[in-house]
């Protein structure tokens, strides 16, 4: 697992600077990189896979253009679950493989829910499907799934 | 929508999670294809070029790397919704922009180095958009893990 006392180095930290935009599709795409840090393309790999192995990126690789290959049916599913019976209620949610994220998230007075959980599918069924079998798994049924209309801004997070 | 061939999708199924970490990525993920890398470079162009791919290149953990992210959902008039959608993009540190159906309609992500910074670009948005808006960071992390089954 990761070690929470590794830090990166000067190095590290312009290796993402340099990659976060996307690497070139060519032969020697760490080429450049390994020039601008003075550093030979072995060791640009090698700092990379310690960046993952340290938890300093989650993955290095493909940010995909989902809507564009015709995933439309993006779903935030948002549900109020009794604060008491989150921890087990977020670990069965999370354990659904179409489930790709799930976050416990604050309430407000016009905003009773608190577990999040975000399912990608090619149909709204799918979705409705899905939300229905977690809500079954976990009898929460005070839920709603808030589609995405149109996308304004899809990046990854800049250092 | 772009069409795909069953190559294309096996690569955007290998890229997403199994990129591999080589001097040679492509020529190496050309083997595990069984097409040439020129055919894979040239294919990786139209995935690019059409918006299937985005980017290839890390998925930093903000937390890790000392930062702090939150999500932020705003209401915001229905007459108005393009504006305030611009003017949250302006922001750099807004990574993730998305107009829903329901009455916070405008939700996006705001990734910050320091605690003082998010709470200004916050400020700064409530200010510039005059929108109420829930600040909704994460409490628990459960799970994150995104990968699309290309089909």
């Amino acid at each position: 697992m990761s070690n929470d006392n590794v830090v990166m180095d000067e190095i590290d930290t312009r290796l993402l600077k340099l990659t976060q935009d996307g690497i070139p599709f060519v032969h020697s795409p760490f080429a450049m990189v390994a020039e601008e840090l003075g550093i030979a393309e072995d060791e640009v790999i090698c700092r990379i896979e310690q960046l993952q192995k340290n938890g300093f990126i989650r993955r290095f690789g493909a940010s995909i253009g989902h809507r564009a290959i015709g995933i439309t049916a993006n779903a935030m599913c948002t549900w109020n679950v009794p604060d008491e019976r989150v921890e087990e209620v977020g670990a069965v949610m999370a354990g659904f493989t179409e489930v790709t994220h799930c976050y416990e998230r604050p309430r407000y007075p016009d905003w009773p829910y608190n577990l999040f959980t975000m399912v990608h599918s090619y149909t709204k069924e799918d979705c409705e499907y899905v939300a229905q079998e977690i809500s079954k798994a976990t009898g929460i049924t005070d839920y709603n799934l808030l589609y995405s209309v149109r996308e304004f801004k899809k990046t990854g997070v800049r250092l | 929508m772009i069409q795909l061939d069953d190559i294309d999708k096996d690569i955007l199924n290998l890229i997403q999670l199994d990129f591999p970490l080589d001097v040679h990525p492509f020529e190496k993920m050309s083997f595990q294809l069984g097409i040439s890398e020129e055919e894979l470079l040239e294919r990786m162009g139209r995935l690019n070029e059409e918006g299937a791919v985005r980017r290839i290149g890390p998925v930093i953990n903000t937390k890790r790397v000392g930062g702090i992210s939150t999500l932020v959902a705003l209401k915001a008039p229905e007459s108005k919704i393009d504006e305030i959608a611009e003017l949250i993009n302006q922001h750099q540190e807004v990574s993730h922009n998305y107009l829903r159906q329901a009455d916070y309609n405008i939700w996006f992500t705001v990734s910050a180095a320091n605690k003082e910074r998010l709470e200004q670009i916050i400020n700064d948005l409530q200010e510039e958009t005059g929108c109420p808006l829930i600040n909704l960071p994460t409490k628990r992390l459960f799970k994150i893990g995104v990968k699309f089954d290309v089909k």
